[in-house]
């Protein structure tokens, strides 16, 4: 019996051991490091730390690390309809929402997330596709002209850059919508083109966001 | 410049900032691990744990410390989880349910971070930053204290002797992670990564109106998903959130830390055995292995196969554009070769071919370089069967590193590598024939639709199993079925391996160790390393094979 209690006893004591480790522990990487790091964080780089806020005009529109749609309206099945006066970003339309975990890719801040369809799914070939007959309608360009990413959903459904081809590819439509002269919507996608970073790193891209920023500045301005 | 240039000079500035590193912070884990002192804030901490951190503890003691603890955390992360609803700082977020609780604690625990849950519409402060990060730091750390355990085992003789646990996981958390933790989650805030505790507020949207948005303490926890190769993700879409990884710098920052500890820890096992050498050839396997894995990862992405990929005309489904194929490839291997599972681009959308060499990269073990902790003590056991192979060719009793490899040393190295396998394929197998469980599966109407729908099945118990957490997404894995199977299959994949692996260093600690001679294989020699590489390969290729070719290689080349 008493070899039961001992053990038992022990088990015990090992278990508070655990637990009070867990607790002190919680307290360090929980509580201590998170403050620690966000105040360093909002003293150091307050408008990063806070989500990077793209302001026009004295307004927030958004953030510059996250994409969004630029619609007017919605047609007669509930579908987004494109403001082609702005920049597209890459598709959002098409997959629907909730397929899995309720993800979508309807540039939803708060339900990120990728389709997560195969590279042999009968659906994602349909709907890419579809895409490439749009833009290609749309843009009046050929269809081998259509770059990827106007064409495939982001893995995060909140992807905030598009591709400089496919940006250049939608600048004369813009200026026509907008009555601007070509050549100045062309050299203004230039000038929002970055590069890679450090010149290697990832790829080239312009964010649609600030595109559209500074496309409206210039309607407004002229 | 090319994307296919650009992606190999990532690389190389990844391998080389990896090198750079190397030699101090092994030298420096080897130093806080053998350190007979202890920090102020350690010795405080001891007190409030009860525990003397000078005693020596055997084998079965030091097992019992890891269980313990790891029993507390379940405990502690279910019940936040189901209390949610209550506690202040929930965001409205409700408690979750039983069986989704008991899988993510198990998950979070067992450093897998599988998530069935969508972070931003189901965790509030306190789960994410009191609970889940905190598994982040823990569960990490103890991986390493049983990796150094044996260690030990392989460096100490004739005592049974391990070190004591309580210290190894302090010293881990207080020295090691949180240090680095510190400066990462600035670098990664400095990129553009949020840090507050804004929670749901509006953000006002560029043709009008507004949007709600989350807030957190994200970059704080980015930073020790990443180090301590968990891979659980503030936001649903995990590292391909702009919010985590907000840029192409950040991101191979952040590929940087997933494999920084796992290859420093092998100088620091070339330390502590006090033979740097013998660490050099456990790199060098590791490091053939990722490096062989990254480029048919980046070949393959390129090539962009499959019907869908065909017709975009570039493998950019699930990508981010600041990415692009080869930065996304990169990730991709490191967080399958380790026990990471964070994901910049999402896995189910790859190639066929590639979301094979992701499935093949954690049936591996996870071990080139795995993750901390787990990917030594892997890879020494994968040393040991080696060193037994070569000795069963020559015909003499094989011994590594001056212990013997005898009977009961290499059955337990035998049944540390049988138990993955026994999990993965079971619970796989069960689950094709369950009708509840194939319902899950998203990609089911597709061309080749059976062994996409087997690949996901099998991924997510491949996961689970190996402690990866990464998924096939396109599978939905939140049923009573997935949660409770994929949560023993994380719990049983992760303690059982440790109960041999910390048997097995009890076992050589009390050995007499051998002197070398002539005839002793030269396990610090480039054949030996050649020799692990091919013993790994051929282990995994022969217990996976039929299952991967029913999957991705079926789908692959119909």
């Amino acid at each position: 019996m008493t070899a039961v209690n001992n053990s038992v006893r022990n088990t015990a004591r090992l278990m508070g051991a655990g637990l009070r480790a867990l607790l002190v522990l919680t307290v360090v990487c929980g509580i201590i490091y998170p403050l620690v790091v966000t105040g360093v964080a909002q003293a150091a780089f307050p408008g990063k730390a806070n989500g990077s806020e793209v302001s026009s005009h004295g307004k927030v529109v958004g953030s510059s690390l996250l994409g969004q749609r630029y619609d007017k309206g919605k047609d007669k099945e509930g579908n987004p309809v494109p403001d082609l006066k702005f920049f597209q970003p890459r598709p959002s339309a098409g997959l629907g929402s909730n397929r899995t975990n309720g993800v979508n890719t309807q540039y939803d801040l708060q339900v990120s997330g990728a389709s997560n369809l195969g590279a042999t799914n009968t659906d994602l070939v349909k709907a890419v596709k579809e895409r490439k007959r749009w833009v290609s309608e749309t843009y009046g360009v050929p269809q081998s002209k259509v770059p990827a990413d106007a064409v495939t959903s982001s893995g995060s459904g909140l992807d905030p850059d598009i591709s400089p081809a496919y940006a250049e590819l939608q600048a004369d439509r813009v200026a026509k919508e907008n009555r601007l002269p070509a050549d100045m919507v062309r050299q203004l996608v230039k000038s929002h083109t970055d590069g890679r970073q450090l010149g290697f790193m990832g790829e080239p891209r312009v964010n649609v966001l600030e595109l559209n920023v500074a496309l409206r500045d210039l309607v407004q301005g002229g | 410049m090319s994307p296919a240039l650009a992606g190999v000079l990532q690389l190389t500035a990844l391998t080389a900032a990896l090198a750079l590193a190397y030699r101090p912070l092994g030298d420096y884990m080897a130093a806080v691990y053998h350190s007979p002192k202890h920090l102020r804030i350690e010795k405080v901490i001891y007190r409030c744990i009860g525990a003397n951190a000078d005693a020596e503890m055997r084998w079965p003691a030091y097992l019992r410390g890891v269980l313990a603890f790891s029993a507390a955390g379940v405990l502690l992360l279910y019940l936040l989880q189901r209390l949610q609803g209550g506690l202040p700082l929930s965001l409205g977020f409700a408690s979750i349910s039983p069986d989704q609780a008991f899988n993510t604690a198990a998950s979070f625990v067992t450093n897998t971070n599988w998530q069935s849950y969508s972070g931003e519409q189901a965790m509030g402060h306190v789960v994410q930053t009191a609970g889940l990060a905190v598994q982040n730091f823990v569960s990490a750390a103890t991986g390493m204290a049983v990796a150094v355990a044996l260690v030990r085992g392989f460096a100490r003789s004739r005592t049974g002797d391990l070190g004591n646990f309580w210290a190894d996981l302090v010293r881990g958390t207080v020295r090691v992670l949180v240090p680095i933790a510190v400066l990462g989650a600035l670098v990664l805030v400095a990129c553009g990564a949020v840090q507050n505790f804004s929670g749901i507020h509006e953000v006002g949207q560029f043709m009008g109106g507004a949007q709600q948005t989350n807030g957190g303490a994200v970059a704080s926890q980015e930073v020790i998903k990443e180090l301590g190769t968990n891979g659980g993700g503030y936001f649903n879409a995990n590292s391909a959130h702009p919010f985590e990884n907000p840029s192409a710098f950040s991101n191979l920052f952040e590929i940087f830390l997933i494999l920084v500890i796992p290859f420093a820890l092998t100088r620091t096992f070339g330390k502590l055995v006090g033979n740097v050498k013998q660490g050099y050839a456990i790199l060098a396997t590791m490091g053939v292995i990722w490096l062989g894995f990254t480029a048919l990862m980046m070949w393959t992405e390129s090539a962009h196969g499959g019907p869908a990929l065909q017709a975009a005309g570039a493998a950019m489904e699930g990508k981010e554009t600041r990415f692009g194929v080869g930065a996304s490839s990169i990730f991709s291997v490191a967080t399958t070769l380790t026990s990471t599972g964070a994901v910049d681009a999402f896995h189910s959308s790859f190639t066929a071919f590639g979301g094979g060499i992701q499935l093949l990269g954690m049936m591996l073990g996870e071990l080139a370089p795995g993750g901390v902790g787990s990917g030594l003590y892997g890879m020494l056991v994968m040393a040991t069967i080696a060193v037994f192979l070569a000795g069963l060719m020559v015909g003499r009793t094989p011994e590594y590193l001056g212990k013997k490899i005898g009977t009961r040393e290499i059955k337990l190295a035998a049944c540390y590598l049988l138990i993955t396998p026994t999990l993965v394929l079971g619970f796989a197998a069960a689950s094709m024939v369950l009708p509840d469980a194939l319902g899950s599966m998203l990609n089911t109407k597709a061309l080749g639709a059976g062994s996409h729908g087997f690949s996901e099945v099998l991924y997510a118990y491949t996961s689970g199993a190996n402690n990866n957490g990464s998924a096939f997404a396109g599978l939905n894995a939140n049923t009573p079925w997935y949660n409770t199977t994929i949560g023993l299959a994380m719990l049983l994949g992760r303690f059982l391996p440790m109960v041999f692996v910390l048997a097995l260093a009890g076992s050589l600690a009390e050995q007499q160790p051998v002197p070398q001679t002539a005839g002793t294989l030269r396990t610090e020699k480039p054949l030996f390393a050649g020799l692990l590489v091919g013993t790994i390969l051929i282990i995994t290729g022969l217990t996976y094979f039929p299952a991967l070719a029913l999957g991705p290689l079926a789908e692959g080349l119909s």
